[in-house]
């Protein structure tokens, strides 16, 4: 049994208007808006992605009052990473005093913080404490000419972490489910020194069956309905790909939480930081059932079922 | 209802109700259909024809005219 103890978050402090974004590209930032739903969004000028992943680790091992030498491993998922190896997890090992700790990158967008919360709950009754680390510097990726408008303007820095201990936590993971196929791999991609390549049609077609199909999945399996869920915290990729998911689901769309509107879409990084923020003002309340759920370039997706404990 | 006619219908439920595109005319490039809409074409085309659509054939291109679904169909019914 594996429990979610802690979540912690950082973004850099320079907002991004869709006025500059727009200018950059050659759009009205009314546009932006309306075909995703982002106002703003973050770019870490000078900071990288460990320096964002690192920060975000000290902000959850501060909430969860625990020190970086009681963590058993450490997960880091990004899609930005500055170089090819070593990768940034045993750096924010590193920066966080840890000399002997197991570090595994997962050099996965989007659904990437999502598998690191599924593997540690699997691996945490052998390693303890497992800290799962989100980062992204998607500013890196997107600023690259030729910029392409309708990927550009979706994208922002930021980085989520979450604590999963094989001891008593807020939540209990009850269940999760991973899928992985690469029949698509070229509509979502990124090769070294290349701007991001997207075809968001398909994108959105695979996302709008898969998504809801997850999280079905992993409710039906645990006997649970869409409309018994405290609250959905999903990758934060498009507002519209989110209310599309929750008709789907036959729920309110304010049962997904959602802040894409201040940071877009942080890929890998982007359900922890919803999670720390929601964590910080709602929470887990005890026998309320929440579900995560993602999906990204490959594509991965997948859901994970926690229940708030007394 | 034959199948243009009812493909018609469809296109027009998910798009413009005013739409009247030409059988070998992008969906996509006339601006019919967005990235939102193609879900709920697809979805519609499902529930019209009586088929399930396999996540592998779920490509645009597939769906991209009404010439193009028209030939899919047939290929899966």
């Amino acid at each position: 049994m594996a429990f979610i103890k802690q979540f912690g978050a950082y973004l850099p402090s320079r907002i991004v208007s869709n006025e500059e974004m727009g200018a950059k590209v050659g759009c009205d930032a009314d546009w932006i808006v309306n075909v995703s739903g982002i106002e703003q969004r973050r770019f870490a000028d000078e900071e990288t992605v460990v320096d964002l992943a690192t920060r975000a680790a000290e902000d959850c091992l501060g909430r969860a009052n625990i020190k970086a030498t009681d963590l058993g491993m450490i997960l880091l998922a990004t899609s930005s990473a500055e170089r090819r190896f070593p990768g940034p997890a045993v750096m924010v090992a590193n920066r966080l005093g840890l000399h002997s700790v197991p570090c595994l990158d997962i050099p996965m967008a989007s659904a990437g913080s999502l598998f690191g919360m599924v593997l540690a709950s699997k691996l945490a009754s052998t390693y303890g404490n497992i800290l799962v680390i989100g980062a992204e510097k998607m500013s890196s990726v997107i600023l690259r000419e030729p910029m392409e408008r309708g990927v550009a303007i979706l994208f922002g820095d930021g980085a989520g972490a979450c604590l999963i201990t094989h001891d008593k936590g807020p939540a209990r993971i009850i269940d999760s489910m991973i899928e992985s196929d690469g029949a698509f791999a070229e509509d979502l991609c990124l090769e070294f020194d290349q701007p991001l390549k997207m075809n968001g049609r398909t994108v959105i077609l695979q996302a709008s069956r898969k998504i809801p199909r997850a999280i079905e999945r992993i409710l039906s399996q645990n006997g649970r309905k869409a409309k018994e869920i405290d609250i959905f915290l999903m990758h934060q990729a498009n507002q519209n790909l989110i209310v599309r998911v929750a008709k789907a689901l036959g729920v309110a769309e304010e049962k997904f939480y959602s802040n894409i509107r201040q940071y877009g879409n942080t890929s890998s990084a982007s359900m922890l930081i919803a999670a720390s923020e929601w964590w910080q003002s709602v929470g887990f309340r005890p026998g309320l059932p929440v579900c995560f759920a993602t999906f990204g370039a490959g594509f991965h997706w997948g859901a994970l079922l926690a229940e708030g404990v007394a | 209802m034959d199948k243009r006619a009812k493909l018609l219908e469809i296109i027009r439920q998910v798009s413009n109700p005013d739409a009247n595109p030409q059988p070998d005319e992008s969906l996509f490039e006339s601006g019919l259909l967005d990235s939102f809409a193609l879900p709920d074409m697809v979805t519609a085309i499902e529930a019209g024809f009586g088929i399930k659509i396999p996540d592998s054939d779920l490509n645009p291109r597939k769906f991209d005219s009404i010439e193009r679904i028209e030939s899919y169909l047939e290929d899966h019914t």
